[in-house]
């Protein structure tokens, strides 16, 4: 007997007024692994990722953790599956009234009885980590782009989730940082082992950390499989997409 | 065309049936958490030193100037009756039965309703709401539950500050401006006000407190729902509005209702 995929997407469809977004998705996720989805902007890329920590719900389709539908699984099932579950957002959705410290501390703070030199020694852990060092005091909004992406990736990640969902992690960044970034995914996903899911638009850069590429166009995946074979697909659609050239196959 | 009347009518009425249902539930949430998780104290300090310590200036202000005018006017109406010995009486059974409570709720409501519609617009419009559900956190919990608690705790001080100065104010511009004897209104002060009258004053500032703070933090949870056409910054500004707007309607037909039960 096969094991079920972690998560798995099955004929998942939702529609925002008249505007049907996703039109079936079919798409798995395999424990530990990274997987990068691709595709134009406004194809719906983030709604996916949404499903999965319950910010959007489907229409129709099924969205299955471990084999079993998430919006049937026990209240508790669930509950353990979301915290174990972090998100890192576009635009950080880092708290503006709180430090950088009481951002990244808030997680723990809220939802555990860790006690103070516990937590201290676990956010500073992170901060140093990501090299953000010395900020504790200071407010998201006297940082720059760079520094708010890394306080929100030290946020996701002071929990030690098993699944980190980054909408995409770089955008707003220069090459170093998309690259220091990257990096640091692919590192931390090596020493903890999370499995991690990636909206991204940095092509080829992220074929480098994606262990599974998955293409979504049109609110279906037109393409699952390695960065390898996604660069020489004869797929003509693909090969526009990746060359950035404005027609695509169903547009 | 008959029709489209019926169906435009029935889409206002669903859509209002549906915002109070979510009002109603929002409310609910938020003050059955009062008691199931832990008490957030430090959240709590923050929103009475907000809420409360904030306003008190604005209280003070407000309080001395409507007692002051309360003199005024008090005096001369009752003088053309030859009763103006009776100011202490009006001044004071005013303030505190029906403009203490009501004039503090609204004011509040100007300085950190709105806020806290804003602030929590502000939240909703920049995914820090998501991303409070995404960490496990309960966003009503964490955004209305203490601000409810401060509230409560605050109104009726406020309330209570806002009559002491407002009959302060009564015997300024009567006793000082106008000649009142001070000992006449300040006997006329204590022995008219019943502790009936104090507990009613108080009963209606701590409903206000929870109308209040339901409106304006519902206005702004719910500012990506109720936007009416209106998206990001302007859909903030239009909530702020809407919040402060509903809230003093409100505040106004609740205290109608209460003081018909209590009279």
């Amino acid at each position: 007997m096969t094991t079920p995929p972690f998560i798995q997407f099955k004929d998942l469809k939702k529609k925002f007024g008249d505007l049907e977004v996703l039109k079936g998705v079919n798409l798995s996720i395999t424990k530990g692994q990274v997987t990068v989805v691709i595709g134009k902007s406004g194809t719906g890329k983030s709604v996916l990722l949404k499903h999965i920590v319950g910010l959007i719900h489907q229409d129709f389709g099924q969205l299955l953790i471990q084999g079993e539908p998430l919006d049937r699984l026990s209240k508790e099932k669930a509950r353990q599956f979301k915290k174990k579950t972090s998100y890192m957002f576009q635009d950080n959705a880092l708290f503006d009234f709180l430090t950088v410290y009481e951002n990244i501390a808030l997680p723990l703070v809220e939802t555990s009885k860790i006690s103070d030199a516990a937590l201290q020694q676990k956010v500073h852990a992170r901060m140093k980590q990501l090299g953000i060092e010395g900020i504790d005091n200071k407010y998201p909004s006297e940082l720059s782009g760079g520094m708010r992406k890394r306080v929100a990736l030290a946020r996701a990640l002071v929990t030690d989730p098993e699944v980190i969902l980054f909408d995409e992690p770089t955008t707003g960044l220069d090459p170093v940082r998309k690259k220091n970034v990257h990096t640091m995914i692919k590192e931390y996903q090596k020493k903890f082992g999370f499995t991690a899911v990636i909206v991204s638009h940095d092509i080829p850069q992220i074929f480098d950390l994606a262990q599974h590429i998955a293409l979504l166009d049109e609110g279906i995946i037109l393409f699952e499989g390695s960065g390898q074979e996604l660069l020489h697909s004869d797929i003509p659609e693909i090969q526009a997409f990746i060359q950035g050239k404005e027609s695509m196959a169903h547009g | 065309m008959i029709t489209c009347y019926i169906e435009a009518i029935g889409s206002i009425f669903t859509k209002f049936i549906a915002s109070v249902g979510r009002l109603f539930l929002f409310f609910a949430s938020g003050v059955g958490q009062v008691f199931t998780l832990s008490f957030q104290t430090n959240k709590i300090l923050d929103h009475i030193w907000f809420i409360g310590a904030k306003s008190i200036f604005i209280i003070l202000l407000t309080g001395l100037f409507t007692g002051m005018v309360l003199g005024l006017q008090g005096y001369y109406t009752l003088i053309t009756f030859g009763s103006e010995a009776a100011l202490g009486t009006a001044v004071s059974l005013t303030l505190i039965r029906e403009l203490g409570p009501v004039l503090t709720a609204i004011m509040i409501t100007a300085r950190a309703g709105s806020a806290m519609a804003a602030e929590i617009g502000v939240m909703r419009m920049s995914e820090q709401i998501d991303a409070l559900v995404t960490m496990q956190i309960d966003p009503v919990r964490f955004v209305f539950t203490p601000r409810i608690l401060a509230a409560v705790l605050s109104f009726p001080l406020l309330t209570a500050l806002f009559d002491m100065v407002g009959i302060f104010g009564g015997y300024l511009s009567g006793s000082l401006l106008l000649g009142i004897n001070e000992a006449v209104y300040m006997d006329r002060v204590i022995h008219s006000v019943k502790i009936a009258d104090i507990w009613g004053g108080f009963f209606k500032s701590i409903v206000f407190a929870f109308v209040v703070t339901t409106i304006c933090c519902y206005r702004g949870y719910y500012s990506h729902v109720n936007r009416q056409g209106e998206f990001g910054a302007k859909g903030v500004s239009l909530a702020t509005t809407n919040a402060v707007v509903q809230s003093c309607v409100t505040i106004l037909i609740c205290d109608y209702v209460i003081t018909s039960f209590l009279v």
